[in-house]
This record gives C-alpha cells, structure tokens and sequence, in this order.
C-alpha cells in the first residue's frame, strides 16, 4: 500500500508523509517503514491462516469436525510470540519519542512561537522582531524550535514532509522541531477540527539557503513603505480610519485588527500582521493566492469566502476596495 | 398468557393488560420484545447515520465538492458518528443481549423488567432529543469527540444537546448494564457456572461492567460541559483559567473503553457462531473469556494515544505507546483462538459464519493498524487523518457491525421463527464486504498522503481525488447491501422458511426452546452439565474425538456425558465452580426428572405447558419515567415550565412504579 502510494505519485502528493523532506519526519519515517513491514508480514501469515482454515476444513460429505477444546502449548506460543514482536517495536519507538522531544540548543536556533487561530496562523519571530502569518520562513539545515501557543480553541499544527504534529491547546504551550533538507514549499494545515473553516486553515513552510532566509529577514525587519501614489494614500488613510460612508463608520477600521509597521494608528493585534502583506504568496488561512482579483473578492465579503471568518464583510465600496487594494499591493 | 390468570386491576391506574398490538409494545416488560424494539430502533438509526454518511460521501467524491454547506457538514460528520456510536453499534449490542441472555443462561427473563424497559425508552428519547436538534435550530456541530472550548461556542445549541442527550443516553446504557449484571450473577439455570457459560454471555458481562465504570466519566465531562454552556461554569474555559485539556482527558478515558464496549459483543458473537458453523467447541475457551477481561482492564491504560499530538510529553507517551502495543496481545490471542475453532472443523460456509469470518479477518486489518498508532512518533502524522478514520473503521464496521450482522443472521430465526434466505444472505455478505473495503482501504491512502479528519472539501492536485472517489463508490455500494438485507427481510417476513427450534444444530441453549420462544422462554429451566450444554445433549464424543449423535431423543448417559466432559480442558476445581453450589434460584423451575421434559417443546402450546409461571405484568411507568428525561432536556434549553413538566413526569413515573407490584397477583 505505502509502495503503491509512492509509486503513484511525488510530486502530486505534497502533503504525503511517506516522503519525508526534514530530519524529524524521517525519524518517524523510519518507524513507519519497520512497523508497516511487520504489519504486512503479520497479516500475510494471520489472514492465510484464516484462509486456509475455512478452505481446508469445509464441510463436505464424510469430514467430521476434530473435537478438541484447546492446546495449553499453542496457546501460550501465541500469547508470548506476538509479545516479543510488540517487545522489538516498543524500543525503537520509546528511544524516537524521547530523541524527537529534546529541545534543540545553541546560539543558531531560531525561535518562533507559532499561534494557531480562527482560522489562520502567527508567527512571532521572538528573537529577530519579525511577525507574520501563514508562511513560516525558515533556513535549510538547522532545527527550528516552535512553541506552539493556544488562543481561542484547539488547533493543530502540521508540516507533514517536515515532520510532525502538535496540537494547539488554548492555555498550554507546548513545543516542536522542524527541519527542511532543502529549499521549497512545504504545505500543512490545521489538523484539529476547529470550526466553521478548519478546512480553510491551510500553511506552508517556505524554506530558503540560509543566506536567501537572511535577506528575507532583513527585509521584513525594515517597516512598510510609505505609499507613493494617490490611491494607495488613500487606501491607507482608510485602513488607520475607517470611511464615512462604510457601515462600520466611526466604528472599527482595518487598523483595528491589524498591525502595519510604519503606519501611525495600525496597531491592531486580532488579525494578521500585514506588514508585508505583498511579499506573501497567499492569504487568508493560506487558501487564496495573493493576487488582485482574490483579494477584490476578499475584501469585498471574507465571511463569503471563508465561512466563519472573523473578519466581518465591511460593505466596502467599490472605490474602498480599489483604495485598499492598491495600498495593500504597495506593502512588499 | 404465562400467568394464565388474568391479572387483577389494583391501584391508581389500570394494569396495562395487552399482550398484542401498539400498547403490548409500549408497556411491555418481557426481555424478547424489548430486544426486538432495541433491534428495530437501532436498525432505523443505522439507515439514518448511512445517509448522513453517504451525504458525506457524496460531498467529497470530487474535489471542492458544494453538496452540502460548512455547517451542515460539521452537523452531519458529528451525527454520524454521535449516531453509529451511540444509537447503532451499541443498542444493536444490546437488543442481542436482552433477547438472547435470558434464552442463554436459562432464565425466564432479566432481573429487573421494568428496569429493562426503561433502558430501552431512555435510550429512544435520547436518540429522538438528539435529532430534534435538527429542526430547532441546529444539531451538535463539534465533533463527537466535543473537544472543548470549541464545545462552549454558543453559536447555536447543538452543543447543549449533545451533552443533555448524551447524558440521557448514559441513563440507559448505566441502567442496562446494571440490570445485565445482576442477572448473569444471580439468575443462571442450575448447573451454569461462569466457565459453562457461552462467551457471548462472558462478553455481556464484561461489557456491562465497563459500561458501568465509563459512563459516570463522560457523565461528569458532560455535566460540567453542561454548566459550562448553560450556567456558565469554567471548568474548560481557558479564558477564565480553566485547562481544556481536561475535557480530552475524561472524554478519552470514557472514549477508549467504549471502543471496547463496541467490539465485545461482536467478539462474543463471533465466539458463538464460529464454533456452531465448524461444529467444533470453541478453541481455547478459557483463554477467549480471560483475554476479553484483559482487554476490558487494560483498555482503561490507554487513553492518551488519542492525545499524542497534545503535548503530554514524552515519559507520558511513551508509556501510553507501550500500554497500546500490548493490548494488542491478549486481542491477538482471540484471533488466534478463532482460527483455532475452524481448524479441523467441518466448516459449512452459511451467512452467519460467513459475516463472522469477515468481523475476524477484517479485524486483523484494524487490529494491526491500531498497532501502528502506538509508534508515536509516526501516530503524530496520522493522527487525525484519514487513516485513522481507517483505522476506526475497520474496527466499528468492519469488526463491530459484521459481528453483529452475524449475530442477525444467526439468531433471527430464533427470534422470528423464519430463516433468512442464504442466497441472499451470502449475497448481502459479499457486496458488503467489497463495499465496505473499496470505502476504507483508500481512507488509509488518504490519511497517509496527508488528508486530514473533519473536512469539508478536499482541493485538488494534492492526489486525494481517485482515492476519495473510490471510496465513496465503496459507500454506496455498501448502502445497496443495506437494501439487500432489507429485502431479505421481506421474503423472509412474507415467505421464509419456518426453523424449528434449532436451525443450525447449534450449541447453547436458547436452541433448546421454540423459534420464537414463549413469553416464559423454557416450559423447564434446563440443568447445566457442560459448556455448549445443548449440543452434549445431542452429541456425545467418540473415544476418537469426533462426534456422535445420541439417538432416541434421550440424552447421554452419565458415563458418557463423564467422558465428553474429561475431554474437555476445564479443571473441575477452577474458582469460578464455586458458583453452582448454590441453590437453584429459578422460582416456578420443574426439576429436571426426565430429560425428555428439556427437550424442545415445538408442538405443545404455551399455555398447557406453562401454566403457573409467573411473569411481570406490562407497566406503564418505565415508558412514563423516560419519556420525562427528554422534556427535562429542552426545559433546560427552552423554558422552566418544560423542566417542571417533565420533572413531575419523572416523579410521577418513578413513584407509580415504586408503589405497583412486580406482578399482578391471580
């Protein structure tokens, strides 16, 4: 089965856990890979003997049925054999659980507390001031140490090629340890039923060389550009305000749920940090390719195009939306 | 009928007197129609949750498929399941048991009858309050599993009806399992000692035991998620302090005993019918009945394998990984001991074994992948994905609901005095076989190409589309064997060939009585010598080790009867023998003068017979007592009158059933 699952494809199953692309989704590869062959021998043998059972010994004219009750010798063979089977799995396995728990150390670890959300991810790039959302960027080649945070229910945090999965839990902290062999996206998702949108509550890893992943630091460390043409003035100026016209006039504004470095009022700490919204692939939960017309969409109804979204349908105007947009687009 | 006298009218109401008819039903108190009502109920609830599974299906044959809405989705991916679970595998169980355990033990009925009918009206409210859910305003949307705080959201009151009903279901099951208890211990013919009794019984025991341990755990989890949505309580409240963690701790160490609670049964009923078929004794009795106890104990030490993902630690899961894995030792045992049974048997390949060799090998499949769940490491990926809902599949359907068509197929003629069709029974069997593994086999697929549990559409170019499309052609081929059986059903109601007493040549003795049996089960409570009691009545063992039938209607003489039992392995002194010293309890029992007198008494009529056997007389109070629970259930969501109303049912209830007699008297 897992043969015949990996034969059939690679590159279209970029969620599969059969091929392992870090050195914590090997680990528990590895497991897989002597467990399934044991699996698989013990069925062939259980299942045949089943099998030749019910063929060998059926009814036909003249066989009477062996009356015997029991074989004290069998029994105790069958009862003691499967034990030490389960016995040479148990090692192996403990011995893995207590590898992949130790916490990564030295001075090049990277932290990241990983927040799980109705419906999206942040990320707290605690040691380098960077935040972001759904696209965890991270070098090749080193362990990277997440501390997986609750805040509204539970969630769950998965990488499958990277390795791994650890439940969010509101209250709780707790820990895992990524790592990329080599550069590219890596999809995941929320893993933990939780909600209206759990199916909507996508991520990736964007893995760089560690050179790359430095300039990608460095970049995201510098704040937002202030906007160089009218409309994306405008656009910003709505996003700190809010409109006159809007339903929400007076009321909230984008500013309210979400932060901008660099532009005076957004602060909001709700929704993601968008920052450099820009230089994001993908919005929303990671569900939306970041291009114009997805987000026209978006802004005009998120509750439409994610259900259950906790970001209200603003009844923006066309002129809002095109005023956003553009100032959205100018946040590389 | 049985009482031959009729009973006399006394007290406030008038004694519920019909034997036939709507209200025999509904007052009834005698075990065989209870379990006929437990068997209709959870057959209809079985169509229910198919549907709802096969609008699931229908929903994620293709990618991103618009079938049905987000919430609906969640509605009916938590009904199925909160369905299957609670109003299918385990009333199915237990109609079987309320039939068949009096018949088995050879007893006149349950301990408690009353008690007996009000499981059956709790558990019916409780699966009518649930459904209500739909059309007032939304059914339970979070999971059967009701992970908290997304359980507290008070979107709608789905939530508060899962934990009322859920509640109200507990009732049941807590009364159910304590009237199942008394009566093995107490109520067992002269002669049937715990290690004579069939492992169906053994398993109805055991079962009835954690029933009784694990319903008072979800009790309080769902008590305290009671609070929490109406009263606002914080006991999993993170936002007031509270550890939500709490919740996944009690709903699993209720959760994984109920596992059990569901495939006991089945391996009980395996356990009848595979040796019946092989004509064979079961191979290793003592082990099959001991392993199913060690499955029951240890099934309370591995809880948090449903946790492995939520951070316990890695002391904590290593050793819930080593208590998983070695469960898997005494249920391999089991399996063991089934291949044992055939082997050397004289195998006639009817429906009912048939279904049981397909709950024994596609138990394997689910036992082995059950095994992969313990290696932590890789449970971690495929924890809620598809592959556990393989996994679980393959041990719900695949185990609990083959094993319990088997137990269908092998008892209704006992229990409708009409054979099902074999060619139709068989072909029942084989479509649903390749149904039911065209349906899961790919879920294992799925899971391990990284589909997660719980979605409500799966996109595309993630190499999820062939699998999920051939699964859900797997759903509705399985729902066409559904049709099958019901219209097996049909020619058999219409046309089916009458049994007799003992269809099969079986084993145990509820095949020592008429098909149906009388309202008082035995004309004589039967004397136990052996295990498989009914068949060394019609056999004895050659000094070869076959089999020979006893002629001329009597039963083996004394020496021969000796040496069929030396040929079996018990111990004369084992602890459980302690048992039959005591007196015989059955009251009304003719002693066991002549064997003839315990032969099956097709043609003579009940009433001649039976005459002076009292029975509990019908009552309307179980039915009144029950129906309050639901009233009391939307008094809490809706208005205090309601819960007024349906507390002075309950009281009302409970105390016209405290202060009338048992029976009436003559």
């Amino acid at each position: 089965m897992a043969a015949f699952a990996l034969s059939a494809c690679s590159t279209d199953t970029p969620q599969s856990v059969l091929q392992p692309q870090g050195e914590f989704a090997r680990k528990a590869d590895a497991l897989w890979d002597i467990t399934f062959a044991i699996a698989i021998a013990v069925f062939v043998v259980v299942q045949g003997l089943l099998l030749y059972a019910i063929f060998r010994y059926r009814h036909k004219p003249g066989r009477e049925a062996a009356q015997f009750h029991g074989n004290t010798r069998l029994e105790i063979a069958m009862t003691i054999i499967p034990a030490l089977i389960l016995l040479g799995l148990a090692i192996p396995t403990v011995a893995t659980v207590f590898d992949l728990a130790a916490e990564p150390t030295g001075a090049d670890v990277i932290h990241i507390s990983v927040e799980g959300r109705q419906f999206w991810w942040r990320y707290d790039y605690t040691d380098l001031d960077i935040v972001t959302a759904n696209e965890l960027h991270i070098p090749t080649g080193q362990p990277i140490d997440l501390s997986i945070e609750g805040y509204d229910v539970n969630h769950s945090f998965w990488v499958p090629r990277l390795g791994g999965t650890q439940d969010v839990v509101p209250g709780r902290t707790s820990r895992l340890t990524l790592e990329a062999d080599d550069p590219g996206t890596y999809l995941g998702q929320c893993k933990e039923f939780c909600g209206l949108s759990h199916s909507n509550m996508n991520l990736r890893v964007i893995a760089h060389d560690p050179g790359d992943f430095e300039q990608w630091v460095s970049d995201q460390q510098e704040p937002a550009a202030a906007p160089s043409d009218s409309l994306a003035a405008e656009g910003a100026e709505l996003f700190v305000n809010g409109a006159a016209d809007a339903q929400f006039a007076g009321g909230p504004s984008c500013a309210s749920c979400h932060a901008i470095e660099g532009l005076d009022g957004a602060v909001g700490i709700i929704g993601p940090n968008l920052t450099h919204f820009a230089a994001r692939n993908t919005f929303a939960g990671a569900i939306f390719q970041n291009n114009e017309s997805n987000l026209r969409a978006w802004l005009a109804n998120p509750p439409e195009r994610k259900p259950g979204s906790q970001m209200p349908n603003l009844q923006l105007t066309t002129g809002q939306i095109d005023a956003l947009v553009a100032y959205l687009q100018t946040l590389e | 009928m049985a009482t031959a006298v009729a009973p006399q009218q006394g007290g406030l109401f008038a004694r519920p007197t019909a034997k036939t008819g709507w209200w025999s039903w509904m007052t009834t108190v005698d075990h065989k129609k209870i379990g006929i009502l437990y068997g209709v109920t959870a057959f209809f609830f079985f169509i229910v949750g198919g549907v709802e599974a096969l609008l699931i299906r229908s929903q994620l044959a293709t990618p991103n498929g618009e079938v049905l809405s987000p919430a609906v989705y969640n509605q009916l991916f938590t009904m199925h399941g909160l369905t299957m679970i609670f109003f299918v595998v385990m009333p199915m169980g237990t109609a079987l048991m309320n039939f068949l355990l009096p018949l088995m033990i050879g007893a006149r009925d349950v301990a408690f009858p009353r008690l007996n009918a009000f499981s059956y009206w709790v558990f019916l409210s409780a699966g009518l309050f649930m459904y209500s859910a739909f059309l007032l305003g939304g059914a339970p949307d979070g999971g059967w599993f009701g992970y908290a705080p997304l359980s507290l959201d008070p979107v709608t009151d789905g939530m508060t009806y899962y934990s009322l009903g859920l509640q109200i279901a507990g009732i049941a099951s807590l009364a159910g399992a304590i009237n199942f208890i008394v009566t093995i211990i107490n109520m067992r013919a002269p002669g049937m000692t715990l290690m004579r009794m069939p492992v169906f019984v053994w398993m109805t025991l055991i079962t009835s035991f954690l029933l009784l341990f694990a319903v008072p755990v979800i009790g309080v989890a769902l008590w305290e998620l009671m609070f929490d949505r109406l009263f606002g309580a914080n006991f999993f409240d993170p936002a007031a302090g509270a550890d939500p963690l709490l919740w996944q701790h009690l709903f699993w160490l209720f959760g994984h005993p109920e596992v059990y609670i569901m495939i006991l049964p089945a391996m009980g009923i395996v356990s009848e019918v595979l040796p019946a078929f092989s004509r064979k004794p079961l191979f290793g009795y003592p082990a099959i009945v001991f392993s199913g106890a060690a499955i029951a104990f240890m099934g309370w030490g591995v809880w948090a394998h449903h946790m492995f993902a939520a951070g316990l630690g890695p002391v904590a899961n290593s050793a819930f990984a080593l208590s998983t894995m070695f469960i898997a030792v005494p249920t391999g045992v089991k399996i063991f001991n089934w291949i044992g049974t055939i082997w050397g048997g004289s195998v006639r390949l009817t429906t009912p074994f048939l279904f049981s060799a397909g709950f024994v090998s596609m138990f394997i499949i689910g036992g082995l992948s059950g095994v992969t769940h313990s290696i932590v490491p890789h449970d971690a990926q495929q924890t809620d994905t598809y592959y556990v809902v393989g996994h679980l599949h393959y041990v719900l359907f695949g185990g609990s609901i083959f094993g319990l068509f088997s137990g269908i197929y092998y008892w209704w003629p006992k229990v409708f005095g009409r054979l099902l069709s074999e060619k139709i029974g068989k072909f029942h069997f084989l479509l649903m076989l390749v149904g039911f593994n065209l349906t899961f086999m790919p879920f294992h697929i799925l899971g391990l190409l990284g589909m997660p549990r719980r979605q409500y559409y799966f996109p595309a170019n993630r190499g999820f589309e062939v699998w999920n499309l051939l699964a859900s052609i797997g759903a509705f081929t399985i729902a066409v064997s559904i049709l099958v059986f019901l219209y097996n059903v049909a020619v058999s109601r219409k046309k089916g060939e009458a049994a007799g007493a003992d269809p099969w040549d079986a084993r145990t003795l509820e095949w020592m009585t008429t098909s149906p049996p009388p309202e008082h089960n035995f004309d004589a409570i039967p004397v136990v010598r052996h295990r498989d009691d009914f068949w060394y009545r019609k056999y004895i063992t050659t000094p070869e080790g076959e089999s020979a039938r006893v002629f001329a209607g009597g039963a083996a003489s004394d020496e021969e009867q000796h040496s069929s039992e030396a040929a079996s392995d018990e111990p004369p002194s084992s602890s459980a023998e302690g048992a039959s010293d005591r007196e015989p309890n059955t009251a009304g029992a003719a002693p066991p003068e002549s064997s003839s007198e315990e032969r099956p008494h097709a043609g003579a009529s009940a009433e001649e017979q039976g005459h002076g056997i009292h029975l509990p007389s019908p009552s309307y109070f179980p039915l009144l007592t029950a129906a309050g629970m639901p009233v009391i259930g939307y008094g809490f969501i809706y208005s205090p009158i309601l819960l007024a109303a349906g507390a002075v049912m309950l009281l009302v209830g409970a105390f016209g059933w405290v202060l009338e007699p048992p029976a009436e008297e003559a």
